[in-house]
């Protein structure tokens, strides 16, 4: 098995592919004077896009737009300043991905909280922070609830195991995010202009193939749902631009090894048990209705909305174009901060901190030589 | 009392600091007779010397590959040899933490005993302090190490020119894997042992046999890639570095991918990079592959150009990428 | 948008198992694979399993690769 999963990065292969799809790339182009366009809507995506060279090599033959599917950068300046003013208080564990500590709030990030003595912590997993609350009975333990599809069940699971083992001083602050309601905004307001999309891998998982019928049914717009190694990822733009060639509009799965037509049942029985849908602001496209998820009011304990009252004031205004750019509608190159007031190590927007943010993927891996 | 443990007054000068000298670093280092003065006194064999210095606060202190008191050794060595030196002289400084074991203090410094002279240097100077407790974190060690440079053999950067051949060791990321896994914070278990150990063996049989080395790095924190980058930028050449070509171990590469951690920037403590012309690349990876310490050594890249300072990677696909520094710290990640 | 690693199940209990990636070990909750057997591949998130990677469709999508790339050009 470790031998054929190998394959899914094999380099001669991988040749042979892009060899491939740059020629039915160039067949469109005759076509249709233009290179075919596709957004990749996983920030995972992006990032092994661009870190495998797959873009550079592209670049004159497919127009990879780079989509919402980063949970860090979709998030809006105002949740992810409450998330932050959250460590402001005493007693209190703050308990987070990775993802989230260098994060600019409009006044400070968790990593600045935690020189300030604030104790935040980077956990692996969210029932990593149940443990931590367990050892910790005399403070708070919140968890800071990012995430799309894949990463709400698993959510899920902290909040079973807090109820499990009697947990008290643990919750969640959740801005989770939904795929399926941003792509329908994205589609509707007419601004984009693609040919497909390349779907997630991890959060098909959980959907299964099926979910993403609407795509073609109202909107008649093709996808195919896409692994991370770069023959994957080549096969699927493959089967992205056959479709276009041959008027083919279908959703396919290019990624069956472990994504079903139907999806994880056992994730959405979890995801169903302690979530509901909520309304959820977006960096630069406001509230979508139902796009995110919520923790039902039976486990309001676990909910740090219900039990801490934050208020934060409006962010102040950057000239940072995160909001646009996971859009898709300008490249990172067009944001006047871009690589010069912002970089990674002095991030303005989110899409340069998280690494699999598109200004950070254009950063580390796409800069020309110049 | 089994668990001997050090107190504020093994600090103090008097006799219980008397006692630990005697009993744990005398023991250990010898006393040498260039230790009955307030400094120690020595010959020197050229006129040039190699400075350098490093304080030491590896959490945990001690990890699978070996302990604070290893690294302190070699990490001190390696500057020097990296340098082109030959190191000689090492001093030690402890800073002890009230309550920490006399016996791990023991099994520290006889580490760095047996570390020191598998590496043919002297431990010629040391001090101790004891602080209270909480104020910091188990034990920290500084090292400073005198090397001497022959005028026969030495490292010509100044020289770097397109198409010298790039060349690493061995594997990367093996201190930053046994060290992630030692720490147990992220749940990560791994038998990858950290490669921390003295260089200046391995650097001493290529300065001897080959000349054309340009220059040479450990690639320590930063990992392989932010010390291409700093060469890079300090010697302004463009390099490219071939992505296939890179050892890496398959379990620091695991560990990477559940992490979402890259090897490239993972800490390394017992690897060193060699630029050498192109026509002697032959000779020494030869070398480096009789030698225990570079038995995986590989040439992963050459020096493609002059003037610009970056540096590149080149994919699996044949495309190329820049490669910063880098940025920030590595944290485990969800996306 | 969510890392995803395979990895093989070696040991597991009602709720969590053991898993190696390449030799590093990680133990994981299985609540959504429970199925998932010793010797199985899984694909992990966040300390989650997510999902059982069959192989006969991982196999099966290699060797529909290697057809693509070894065709011959149209013209």
């Amino acid at each position: 098995m470790q031998e054929l999963l190998s394959k899914f990065s094999d380099s001669t292969l991988s040749r042979k592919l892009l060899d491939k799809v740059q020629e039915a790339a160039e067949e469109f182009i005759r076509l249709n004077g233009r290179r075919p366009a596709f957004m990749e809507v996983c920030g995972s995506h992006t990032m092994a896009l661009a870190q495998k060279g797959v873009k550079r090599a592209l670049k004159d033959h497919v127009n990879l737009i780079s989509g919402p599917g980063c949970p860090v950068c979709v998030t809006d300046q105002k949740s992810i300043d409450a998330m932050i003013k959250l460590a402001e208080g005493e007693n209190r564990i703050i308990c987070t991905f990775g993802d989230m500590i260098r994060v600019p709030g409009t006044e400070f990030s968790l990593m600045e909280a935690k020189l300030e003595g604030k104790d935040i912590r980077v956990v692996y997993s969210p029932p990593d922070a149940v443990k931590i609350a367990e050892e910790n009975p005399d403070k708070e333990v919140i968890f800071l609830g990012i995430g799309f599809e894949t990463t709400i069940p698993v959510l899920g699971v902290a909040i079973k195991e807090a109820m499990d083992r009697g947990v008290r001083n643990f919750s969640m602050w959740m801005t989770t995010k939904l795929v399926e309601p941003i792509l329908r905004t994205l589609l509707e307001t007419k601004e984009l202009n693609i040919d497909g999309f390349i779907l997630p891998g991890h959060v098909s998982i959980v959907l299964g193939k099926n979910d993403y019928q609407y795509l073609v049914d109202e909107y008649q717009v093709p996808g195919v749902i896409s692994s991370f190694e770069t023959v994957g990822m080549l096969g699927s733009i493959y089967k992205l631009i056959r479709q276009l060639l041959e008027g083919r509009v279908e959703i396919e799965n290019n990624y069956s090894a472990v994504v079903t037509d139907e999806g994880n049942i056992e994730t959405k029985k979890l995801i169903n048990t302690f979530f509901k849908p909520v309304d959820e602001p977006w960096r630069g496209i406001g509230v979508i209705p139902d796009s995110g998820m919520d923790i039902r009011e039976e486990y309001d304990r676990f909910n740090a909305r219900k039990r801490f009252n934050i208020t934060v004031g409006e962010p102040g205004k950057t000239k940072c174009r995160c909001g646009e750019i996971i859009r898709g509608l300008v490249t990172p190159e067009e944001c006047p901060l871009f690589a010069k007031a912002c970089t990674p190590s002095k991030p303005i927007g989110p899409c340069m901190v998280s690494s699999e943010g598109t200004c950070s993927a254009h950063y580390l891996y796409m800069r020309e030589d110049s | 009392m089994k668990n001997q443990r050090i107190s504020l007054a093994h600090g103090d000068g008097g006799e219980l600091a008397h006692n630990l000298i005697q009993d744990v670093f005398v023991q250990a280092f010898g006393h040498n007779d260039q230790a009955r003065f307030d400094s120690a006194i020595i010959d020197a064999p050229s006129a040039r010397l190699a400075v350098t210095t490093d304080s030491f606060v590896v959490k945990p202190i001690f990890f699978p590959g070996g302990n604070i008191g290893k690294i302190a050794i070699a990490g001190t060595v390696n500057d020097l040899a990296v340098s082109g030196a030959v190191p000689m002289y090492l001093t030690a400084a402890f800073i002890i933490e009230e309550g920490f074991k006399i016996n791990d203090l023991k099994e520290i410094v006889r580490t760095m005993a047996s570390e020191a002279e598998k590496a043919n240097v002297r431990v010629i100077a040391g001090d101790t302090k004891v602080v209270e407790r909480g104020s910091i974190d188990g034990l920290y060690i500084n090292t400073t190490g005198v090397g001497f440079v022959d005028p026969d053999r030495t490292v010509n950067p100044e020289h770097i020119e397109t198409g010298d051949s790039i060349i690493i060791s061995g594997t990367i990321g093996d201190h930053g894997v046994a060290i992630l896994g030692a720490r147990g914070e992220l749940g990560i278990k791994s038998d990858v042992n950290s490669d921390c150990a003295a260089l200046n063996g391995l650097i001493d049989s290529i300065l001897k046999n080959v000349d054309g080395v340009r220059i040479m790095r450990d690639p320590t924190r930063g990992g392989l890639a932010t010390t291409l980058v700093e060469i890079a930028e300090d010697f302004q050449v463009t390099m490219e570095i071939v992505e296939e070509q890179i050892p890496i171990q398959k379990q620091v590469q695991g560990a990477c991918d559940i992490l979402g951690y890259d090897p490239l920037y993972l800490a390394n403590e017992g690897k060193v990079i060699i630029i050498v012309k192109k026509e002697n690349e032959a000779k020494v990876l030869e070398l480096l592959k009789q030698h225990e310490l570079g038995r995986d050594a590989r040439v992963i890249g050459h020096i493609t150009g002059k003037g610009k300072g970056h540096l590149h990677l080149k994919t699996g696909l044949g495309s190329t990428r820049r490669l910063n520094r880098l940025s920030g710290m590595m944290l485990p990640r969800i996306c | 948008m969510c890392v995803g690693v395979p990895a093989k199940v070696v040991e597991r209990d009602d709720y969590t198992a053991v898993v190696d990636v390449m030799g590093s070990t990680m133990t994981v909750g299985i609540i959504f694979v429970p199925e998932v057997k010793v010797g199985e591949y899984v694909i992990v998130h966040a300390g989650q399993a997510m999902s059982i990677i069959d192989e006969e469709n991982a196999m099966l999508s290699i060797e529909e690769w290697r057809k693509i790339a070894d065709a011959r050009a149209v013209e």
